[in-house]
């Protein structure tokens, strides 16, 4: 089974964020990045299939600056082959999630692959458009949010999971397809000591802008960034007795917050 | 001069610092009450290749040498001292690796770096901790065997253990005090070996220690480490320089962990309307762990930086090792005061850091012991 797994480098989920001085964007410095860790999943199940179908490879696609090139040596070290890793400045404040998509269509396009996986969205934008626009760019259904793949024999189809509100719907899907992988798909695995000294050894082709024949322009520029609202601190119920505390929260329950 | 690790060793740092948060967190206070071996943890490291990761390829292990091991060992004593001593799983190996014989790390080597056996180190005696060469269990050649007789105390991974390296007297004639003793592999299921679980221990609850004791225990003679009799004393010394400087590396991590934790206290629990950490008393309590921890980490880098190339300084090893330990105490000790009442109790982790971290300043050589090592060198 041959797969294509599209990485994102985040900062880590437990970083403080600061917004920067134009308000446009994150400040970059001091933070830890990693694998956005919906990635790790799509990694993941990539290998799992290959080894379950005892042959193939698996092939990671990023786009980003130089540390980029981290997310793709732990992914390798997890057992990914190769990897190629498009880094070129012109991209750099333009990758919305069109033309993120955009580049990392055209550096898959001549690959052969069964599938191509993809986080369900990146940790740190949430926008989750990147995998449903790399589809149609490249003319392959897209399945969302699978927490369950089981490939045919003959690779051309698969039956999918996908969560929905309440339950699950299970797809048929023909391959090759984009498939995003949604948390209890499966378990990643630790990249392993073997895995990391092997890492360095395998290939990653590193593609700019003229090498893959693209020049993008964003669809959507971001206007403005700000942190969420300091949360208000709770309110305390007050009352002569657990009576009146009761009618004093279910009032509050039904007028402030009104969730009942 | 370089001061930054490689990618390969930020990987390792990661993959080790993950295995530890995942793994050990969930369980460490557990362990530590039950005083209970994490036979599940070790299998999973070894799986991982995180034991015996400083054993070479061609002995299968990964080849990241006694550096890329006290990474490992600094990320996994910084969430729990006890459990972090699964990488002491091939605890002996490090004498055969130095001294033994090609057919010896061939046979041996392999089994400790892929999970299929943990090893231990029998040097102490009741009688005999830092006095080295004090120790008198005998070997006494026999046609083709040894047969050993004595008592061995105190010794991490024996209940565990496959098999042992253990420190014996073949050479009794011998006038020089170092040149008796040689270094023994004996499998530990061998007739005559009897292992007891030491309980009660302050900390490192989760580490399994034992006294051991070998009563007319037949060994072939092809055990005996590097095939050559009277080396043993030298062996044991070379090998505790190795893994003194992952006993030091116990001993930042085990630090590092302490000041997280204080850190994330601090900036949460109140007093006088403020969080602590807005008080000075605290910032130099913080900012004093953190000097230390600073100092101690590139000691250990240093050191485990001039053992991979060969170039082994019993003083600087010494001084990193004392200076870790001291570390590690000093740093436990204000984990404590910082988290006030509630380090005193085991529910906070900083309670278990506390009573750990002492054993950094008594194994591998006590701290007098290191005070030794470098003053006499200093001023002979």
């Amino acid at each position: 089974m041959n797969t294509v797994v599209c990485l994102k480098q985040v900062p880590d989920t437990e970083t403080l964020i600061k917004i920067n001085a134009e308000g446009t964007g994150i400040v970059t410095e001091g933070v830890k990045w990693v694998m956005s860790p919906y990635d790790e999943f799509a990694v993941e199940e990539a290998l799992r299939q290959k080894e379950k179908a005892g042959a193939g490879s698996v092939t990671l696609v990023s786009l980003g600056p130089d540390r980029v090139i981290e997310a793709i040596r732990t992914a390798l070290a997890m057992g990914a082959d190769t990897a190629v890793h498009v880094n070129d400045p012109a991209f750099a404040a333009k990758a919305d999630p069109y033309a993120t998509a955009t580049v990392l269509a055209a550096a898959i396009k001549d690959a052969t692959y069964d599938a191509i996986f993809c986080g369900k969205q990146a940790m740190d934008d949430d926008a989750g458009q990147v995998a449903s626009i790399l589809g149609e760019l490249l003319g392959l259904p897209v399945v969302t949010m699978v927490t369950k793949l089981e490939v045919s024999a003959d690779k051309k189809t698969a039956t999918v999971t996908r969560e929905v509100e309440g339950g699950q719907a299970i797809i048929d899907v023909p391959l090759p397809a984009v498939l995003t992988a949604q948390k209890g798909l499966n378990e990643p695995r630790y990249a392993s000591l073997p895995g990391i000294m092997k890492a360095k050894k395998k290939p990653v082709t590193v593609k700019t802008a003229a090498d893959l024949g693209v020049s993008v322009e964003p669809m959507t520029i971001i206007k403005s960034m700000t942190l969420p609202p300091a949360r208000q601190a709770g309110k305390k119920i007050e009352g002569d007795d657990s009576d009146a505390k009761a009618v004093a929260l279910a009032k509050a329950l039904h007028e402030e917050a009104k969730l009942i | 001069m370089d001061f930054e690790i490689t990618q390969e060793q930020k990987m390792l740092v990661e993959t080790a610092g993950d295995f530890a948060k995942n793994e050990f967190a969930p369980v460490a206070q557990e362990l530590d009450r039950k005083e209970e071996y994490p036979m599940d943890i070790w299998k999973k490291a070894s799986e991982l290749g995180l034991i015996g990761a400083w054993i070479p390829e061609e002995y299968g292990g990964a080849g990241v040498g006694f550096f890329g091991n006290a990474l490992i060992t600094e990320q996994f004593a910084k969430i729990d001292l006890g459990i972090s001593l699964i990488v002491a799983g091939t605890f002996g190996c490090e004498a055969i690796y130095w001294g033994g014989t090609e057919e010896q790390k061939k046979k041996y080597l392999p089994l400790v770096a892929q999970g299929k056996a943990i090893s231990a180190g029998a040097f102490t005696e009741p009688d005999a901790g830092t006095d080295v060469a004090g120790a008198r269990t005998r070997a006494v050649k026999d046609g083709n065997d040894y047969v050993i007789n004595g008592s061995k105390m105190f010794i991490t991974n024996g209940n565990v253990c496959k098999f042992m390296i253990a420190l014996a007297i073949t050479n009794p004639e011998n006038e020089k005090k170092y040149s008796k003793h040689s270094l023994i592999i004996v499998e530990s299921d061998r007739p005559g070996v009897t292992i007891n679980k030491i309980h009660g221990k302050m900390g490192v609850r989760a580490s399994n220690t034992s006294d051991i004791s070998f009563e007319d225990v037949r060994v072939p003679r092809e055990n005996l480490v590097g095939a050559k009799e009277g080396l043993g004393f030298y062996q044991a010394m070379q090998f505790f320089d190795t893994t003194r400087i992952m006993v030091s590396a116990q001993g930042v991590g085990l630090a590092q962990g302490a000041l997280d934790k204080s850190i994330e206290y601090v900036k949460e629990r109140k007093a006088f309307g403020a969080p602590i950490a807005s008080f000075q008393i605290t910032q130099q309590k913080i900012a004093e762990m953190a000097i230390r921890i600073e100092a101690a980490r590139n000691l250990v880098y240093k050191s485990a930086h001039y053992l991979d190339k060969g170039e082994v300084d019993p003083i600087l090893n010494a001084i990193t090792k004392y200076y870790a330990g001291e570390t590690a105490v000093f740093c436990a000790n204000y984990a404590v005061e910082l988290h006030g009442g509630y380090g005193y109790i085991d529910e906070y982790d900083v309670q278990r850091y506390y009573r750990d971290a002492k054993i950094l300043q008594i194994y591998e050589g006590t701290k007098e012991a290191e005070v030794l090592t470098i003053a006499r060198r200093l001023l002979a």
